[in-house]
């Protein structure tokens, strides 16, 4: 366990180290949901029903969420990297555990999404965004957050470390870019067709967008939606647990095999 | 713990869905010793040195490194163990120094920081210490990627083609840090398609061929197995027939042509075929003779003795950049 902890933690400044001498893939991988704000919100924002000021309120917690769920994409790219370049190998023909090396990865990613996601709260802010909540409340929403994120990471490497291609994970990496899509981070589900509905509120980013807007109160819970939407913390718990449960065990067992 | 061999394997197997890449591999390589691991690519050398690095997994057969089983012990074996290869590489994200301090803190040396200097200082990368690794030159990366190996003194240094690519001082460089390795005591296995690469390093030779060792021995005894090559270059094709026909007479071998240079040679290990009498014999018949030698053979006649197959095959370009660059080296010596 001190082992695990010792090398989880060279391994996590690692990662960060990696990010510091080159920033630029983070730098961009934290604009995008900063021009998607100004974009959804004002662009379509001024075409929807709910005034622009309460789309953007609405739309913020939905963009955290979605960025969240980007950690299966930088965990993707990141493990993939490593893989292609050899240096899971070299990793792996060390005496260090098995489990610091994902383990490293997922924590280095958490402390660069939370650093990251200042710039996008801070535009938020500008736009009309506030945390409407109390802030135990609104604490919790954070805790929420970057368990997702560590969740969705775990399963990027394993992805990564299955693709074992830098741009195989690009490709599916761009694919994910949907996954908010089919889910109520942009928009309410209650309108959408039955059956897509249900698929969209199944959707662990949905959970995670509700839960932030409840405990942020930018919105209230939609009512008749399905579970995992309706108790929107539980929902984001379980979602984020059952992730991690299933893809970290993956990835550690991935890296230590490798093959 | 004191074992004869630090590397010591029997029947390891490997597949890849149909292909048999190790077909039941026997190894041994004595304590303080270089072991070069020749053959062309496919040979299996890659797949070979996973497996003894705790990489891959065998489907049968086993080894111990140090003392250690491969498969049952594995964390002991990577604690004793280093690999430099073109696939486990130093991180390209990272500086020379914070890869080297990585690398010192996972192998818990103390004072990793002063280590790391200590490398940097002493394969000549103090002045490119704090560059990005992925943007430092092939040769230099090459010894960085050594210089991590050695953060803590590894008793079995794995090398996989530790040379590909270089350019000749590059890996001119990285052959003296071997040498000086070895003179430490440290058990080096290193694979090469370079033929004049193992003749210099390695102690012993193995000669890998599909998925086998074909033939253990010292670079000397290989080369004594297989005798000198006598060679004439005549003056025009036409008399390439009575070269060859003397050159068979006094061998008792059948002799192969190298129409380019007018030449025909063959290997002998007859030890009173001497160069005057080649000479001499090849005069007599009339033979416009105007080149004459008998020179050891070169690893490459060593492995299409031994293996009927000839080094090259296969290997396209890198072998044969690999020989060329071992001419000009030649040339240079």
């Amino acid at each position: 366990m001190r082992a695990l902890a010792y090398d989880g933690l060279a391994l996590t400044g690692r990662q960060l180290r990696r990010v510091r001498n080159s920033p630029g893939l983070a730098v961009l991988t934290q604009m995008m949901p900063i021009n998607m704000l100004l974009f959804f919100g004002y662009v379509f924002g001024s075409a929807l029903a709910m005034p622009g000021r309460e789309y953007r309120a609405f739309l913020v917690p939905g963009l955290l969420a979605a960025t969240a769920a980007g950690g299966l994409m930088t965990g993707m790219f990141q493990a993939a990297a490593d893989t292609h370049r050899g240096v899971s190998d070299r990793l792996r023909t060390l005496p260090v555990s098995r489990a610091a090396v994902p383990l490293g990865q997922a924590v280095a990613d958490l402390v660069v999404t939370a650093v990251g996601t200042v710039p996008l709260l801070l535009v938020a802010l500008a736009v009309g965004w506030r945390i409407e909540g109390p802030a135990p409340e609104a604490a919790g929403a954070v805790g929420l957050l970057l368990l997702f994120r560590f969740a969705c990471t775990c399963a990027g490497v394993w992805l990564g470390l299955l693709t074992r291609s830098e741009e195989a994970a690009g490709q599916l990496g761009a694919a994910s870019f949907v996954l908010p899509l089919l889910s109520d981070a942009y928009i309410p589900t209650d309108h959408l067709p039955g059956w897509l509905r249900t698929l969209a509120e199944w959707n662990p980013i949905s959970a995670v967008t509700t839960a932030l807007r409840d405990l942020f109160g930018n919105a209230p819970v939609p009512r008749g939606a399905a579970w995992p939407v309706a108790h929107p913390v539980a929902g984001s718990l379980g979602w984020s647990l059952v992730l991690i449960a299933v893809f970290l065990p993956l990835a550690v067992r991935r890296h230590s095999r490798g093959e | 713990m004191t074992t004869t061999y630090a590397v010591l394997s029997e029947g390891l197997e490997k597949r890849f869905g149909g292909t048999h890449a190790l077909r039941g591999l026997d190894l041994a390589v004595a304590r303080g010793t270089v072991c070069g691991l020749l053959g062309p690519n496919g040979a299996g050398k890659t797949t070979a040195v996973r497996l003894l690095t705790t990489l891959l997994r065998p489907d049968a057969g086993s080894a111990r490194i140090a003392g250690h089983d491969l498969v049952r012990e594995a964390a002991a074996v990577r604690s004793l163990i280093a690999v430099t290869g073109q696939y486990a590489s130093v991180d390209g994200d990272l500086t020379g120094r914070e890869n080297l301090r990585l690398f010192a803190r996972l192998h818990r040396v103390r004072g990793p920081a002063a280590r790391a200097d200590e490398l940097l200082e002493r394969f000549g990368l103090t002045g490119t210490a704090d560059r990005k690794a992925s943007a430092c030159s092939g040769g230099m990366r090459r010894r960085l990627d050594l210089a991590a190996s050695l953060v803590r003194r590894p008793e079995v240094l794995f090398l996989d083609e530790p040379t590909t690519g270089l350019d000749p001082a590059s890996r001119g460089d990285i052959r003296q840090a071997v040498r000086e390795l070895a003179a430490d005591g440290t058990t080096v296995l290193l694979t090469t398609q370079y033929l004049e690469e193992a003749d210099q390093l390695a102690d012993d030779i193995a000669l890998m061929d599909r998925g086998r060792i074909a033939h253990t021995g010292s670079p000397a005894e290989l080369k004594a197995l297989i005798g000198s090559y006598a060679e004439a270059v005549v003056a025009h094709a036409d008399a390439l027939g009575t070269a060859a026909a003397v050159l068979d007479r006094l061998t008792g071998r059948e002799p192969a042509f190298d129409r380019e240079r007018t030449a025909v040679g063959v290997l002998t290990t007859d030890p009173t075929l001497t160069l005057p009498r080649l000479v001499r014999e090849l005069d007599a018949a009339g033979v416009p003779l105007l080149d004459a030698s008998l020179r050891p053979p070169t690893l490459d006649d060593v492995f299409l003795r031994l293996t009927g197959t000839r080094a090259e095959a296969g290997t396209g370009t890198g072998a044969a950049a690999g020989r060329a660059a071992g001419t000009t080296e030649e040339h240079a010596a």
